[in-house]
């Protein structure tokens, strides 16, 4: 099969898909604004863009969920009008979805017969399922139910249930954002395979670096328009973020002369037993924290991560105090308000419902952390002038961008949401900030604004805890790594000794050679 | 002897009504909406059953009236929850104060008529078998019809593809849109059939009970009806055994009185609630993982387009 290049000839003289004009039109919003793009047998696609840009929008639209309101789409040359996805599927279409199109309650071959057409009987399928599975080494055992697997479990039902409708065109939406790095090499391994079957995978990433080694061709949406469709081997990461964001991204640097002083936050050998069925045991957690460091923790979530936020912060209580140190005095017992008192801070996961109550507005939010130590409540009343002034400053330092002075925090957009949390937290100079994820679903540019402004804290003497599933953000601002497997903490490694392969064994649960351990407990 | 067969006689008839409205909550319910207004249903039932057998002379006519006023009752329902994404809890308790009232309003008329009940059956020689002759071949045609559907529910929801995309429905409705299957269309099948089980076994009562049609004489069933679907963790044959284990209890409240028991009646009477409290309390200690409700059951779904 010759390489086929975007501009270049190609086997055959019409492409497999080709849209023309494709708009999507939400009341006076254009998510979709005539895009163009044709797909060829063979060919790994990348879709590039930040949040909003349109790529799910232009997925769905091929993939006949929604319908799009001007502009065409040829299949083979003919032009189609999909009403559903069923429909697509028959033409060959399979799709894999970024949150997963899972029913955690129902058993993976039952998951797999509900993406099918139900043509052939359910154990005449359940076999196929077994030889799909074993063909393309995507192991799977199809009478467990489906929240007992793990994240790239589920994945693989997914991909298993797409391949087995025998698809020429398969859509893959982030397939790689919840992977361990070995996970996603075995998934490159398996689209290889497919795309030398001859089939056409379009491929929407965030992750410049694995599209560069992966895909042929690569399409760029801007605020759902088509901004170029290029060559990724052909540019550098930073050409493709250049006209993914429409300019230079600001890089993040880290300030000089960082010092390294008493340690803030102490975790000693903290364990807890899960809250919930579905929940991690934390087992002997133990590190420290100096005023000046950030500690970035990485590994696939579910491990833990959730559970030592909640520890951290407070909302699970330990039973022995000494498990939890904040600036030198035992918190394992205090609620997060005497947290907060001690000098922390928190930004959790999730932004809506968990970081701020989303029918409330920035003020109100701003006032259900700050009211512990911030002034904003006086003899028992609420000080609506320091609560507004709070919404002002983060505002400005953070550039939220917002239609009104006060909105509601529901109507941010995520990106600038998480500007707020960040700042309103970061405003208040804690000695200890614990967060969670903080530029998850946030496009690069607010990204690059909360990791400097993790970095500036950090160098103004706080200790700051990062946990994130993004290896490239935790390299870039963290002074040592550690991985959670399991509801265990590996050993730190320095952040310049953390290689992308020792982070992903560790996320994957094997353990370091104990030279590499001892290297790691020295630096 | 005599006792022992009147008893499981009894039992039986006072556990089809529950047994035939908490089989359609199941089936509601399993697709993802949760309807309250099972009792509110089943009155509207139990009035148009006994309007449509006084008007014709025929208790099958009677029922058909029922099914359909049951049905009719659930598209308001349907209208309203899934067609305008309402809170199905506000909808639910609403459709039971709405029933009550038009019950009332409908079989106004009625009080006080009476109409000849369902027949049971006779088979020579095998009814005749002492004990078991009356309750395996003496029944009226709703306690075998009864059995047949909740057998046949079973059957629909584990063995055909379309049980799977209604239980798919009722797991996660996003990736349900997501795979292409109609939810909200799924869903208002589902409210129907529960609506058309509701009415039936309001229906059931002046038609095969008692032979006389009294306002409020559903008297709580549905409530009990929308524990028992709880109580049987959304499987249909734990909702067998709950159904007849609450229709004993009510039955054995009765004769308790007789017998002269010291335990108030009003204890015996909320057995079924306490038992649902209960068993809801086992089955989270013993979860070890996944849900045992649908879980996107009483949730609002607007599919984008």
């Amino acid at each position: 099969m010759l390489d086929p290049t975007p501009n270049g000839q190609h086997s055959g003289d019409s492409p497999l898909l080709r849209t023309s004009g494709l708009t999507k039109r939400y009341g006076d919003f254009l998510a979709n604004d005539s895009i163009d793009i044709d797909i060829w047998p063979s060919e790994i696609h990348a879709l590039l863009g930040e949040n909003g840009a349109g790529k799910s929008t232009l997925v769905k639209a091929i993939y006949g969920l929604i319908q799009p309101s001007a502009g065409e789409i040829r299949w083979q040359g003919q032009r189609i009008v999909l009403s559903g996805p069923s429909e697509a599927r028959c033409l060959g279409i399979g799709m894999v979805f970024q949150h997963f199109s899972l029913f955690d309650n129902l058993t993976v071959a039952e998951n797999v017969a509900l993406g099918l057409d139900g043509k052939e009987s359910f154990k005449d399928m359940s076999a196929r399922l077994e030889q799909v599975s074993k063909t393309y080494g995507l192991p799977l055992d199809p009478r467990r139910e489906v929240w007992q697997l793990s994240v790239g479990e589920r994945q693989r039902i997914e991909i298993v249930r797409a391949l087995m409708q025998d698809p020429k065109f398969l859509i893959l939406d982030e397939p790689t954002a919840v992977l361990t790095p070995q996970e996603a090499d075995q998934l490159f391994i398996v689209l290889e395979r497919l795309k030398a079957e001859g089939r056409a995978i379009l491929y929407i990433s965030h992750k410049l670096e694995e599209v560069k080694r992966l895909c042929d061709t690569a399409t760029i949406l801007r605020g759902g328009r088509k901004v170029e469709t290029c060559n990724p081997r052909r540019e550098t990461a930073a050409s493709l973020a250049r006209m993914m964001v429409g300019g230079e991204i600001k890089e993040v640097k880290a300030a000089s002369g960082r010092k390294t002083t008493v340690p803030r936050l102490v975790v000693d050998d903290l364990s807890l037993p899960p809250a919930d069925a579905h929940g991690v045991r934390l087992e002997h957690i133990s590190f420290e924290l100096k005023g000046g460091e950030i500690l970035g923790i990485a590994g696939v979530a579910g491990n833990g991560q959730d559970e030592l936020f909640a520890a951290l912060s407070g909302e699970r209580l330990s039973k022995d105090p000494g498990t939890v140190v904040i600036e030198g005095i035992a918190a394992g017992h205090l609620s997060i308000t005497q947290r907060r008192r001690l000098g922390a801070a928190f930004v959790p996961e999730e932004r809506l419902g968990h970081g701020t109550a989303p029918r409330m507005k920035l003020s109100e939010n701003a006032l259900l952390t700050g009211h512990a130590a911030s002034g904003m409540v006086r003899r028992g009343f609420i000080d609506t002038a320091a609560t507004l002034k709070a919404v002002d400053r983060a505002t400005e330092t953070f550039d939220v961008r917002k239609a009104k002075r006060d909105p509601e925090a529901a109507s941010l957009s995520g990106g600038n949401l998480q500007k707020f949390i960040v700042g309103r937290e970061i405003l208040r100079s804690p000695a200890v900030l614990v967060v969670s994820q903080p530029t998850w679903g946030v496009d690069a540019g607010a990204a690059a604004v909360i990791r400097q402004a993790l970095l500036d804290l950090a160098a103004a003497g706080a200790a700051v805890l990062v946990t994130s599933q993004d290896l490239d953000e935790l390299a870039e601002i963290a002074d040592r790594i550690a991985v959670m497997f399991h509801g265990k903490l590996s050993a730190p490694l320095a952040a310049s000794d953390a290689s992308r392969e020792k982070l992903g064994l560790l996320m994957g649960g094997s353990s370091l050679e104990p030279e590499e351990i001892a290297h790691a407990a020295g630096a | 002897m005599e006792l022992v067969e009147a008893i499981i006689l009894a039992v039986l008839a006072a556990s089809t009504p529950l047994l035939i409205a908490a089989t359609g909550e199941l089936v509601t319910e399993r697709s993802g909406v949760l309807n309250l207004g099972v009792e509110g249903m089943m009155i509207v039932g139990a009035a148009c059953g006994f309007a449509g057998a006084w008007l014709t002379g025929s208790v099958f006519i009677g029922a058909l009236f029922g099914m359909v006023a049951g049905t009719l009752m659930s598209l308001v329902f349907a209208l309203m929850a899934l067609g305008l994404a309402v809170n199905q809890v506000a909808t639910g308790l609403a459709l039971t104060i709405l029933g009550v009232g038009l019950s009332g309003l409908i079989g106004a008329g009625f009080v006080g008529e009476r109409i000849t009940p369902a027949m049971h059956l006779y088979i020579p020689v095998l009814t005749d078998i002492p004990l078991i002759g009356r309750v395996l071949f003496g029944e009226d045609g709703f306690v075998y019809f009864s059995i047949a559907l909740i057998v046949g529910v079973w059957w629909f929801l584990y063995r055909t593809r379309a049980g799977l995309i209604l239980r798919a429905c009722g797991d996660n409705h996003v990736s349900a849109h997501a795979l292409g299957y109609p939810v909200l269309r799924i869903r208002t099948f589902a409210v129907m059939f529960g609506g058309a089980c509701a009415g039936l076994a309001g229906a059931y009562l002046p038609l095969a009970y008692t032979p006389f049609f009294v306002p409020g004489m559903t008297a709580g069933r549905g409530w009990i009806a929308l524990a028992l679907v709880v109580f049987s963790s959304w499987r249909p044959g734990r909702l067998v055994a709950g159904a007849y284990l609450f229709g004993a209890v009510t039955i054995l409240q009765l004769h308790a009185q007789g017998w002269g028991v010291g335990i108030p009646s009003q204890f015996m009477s909320a057995l079924p609630y306490l038992a649902t409290i209960i068993v809801l309390i086992l089955l989270s200690r013993a979860r070890t993982g996944g849900s045992t409700a649908p879980a996107a059951l009483g949730t609002v779904f607007v599919p984008d387009r």
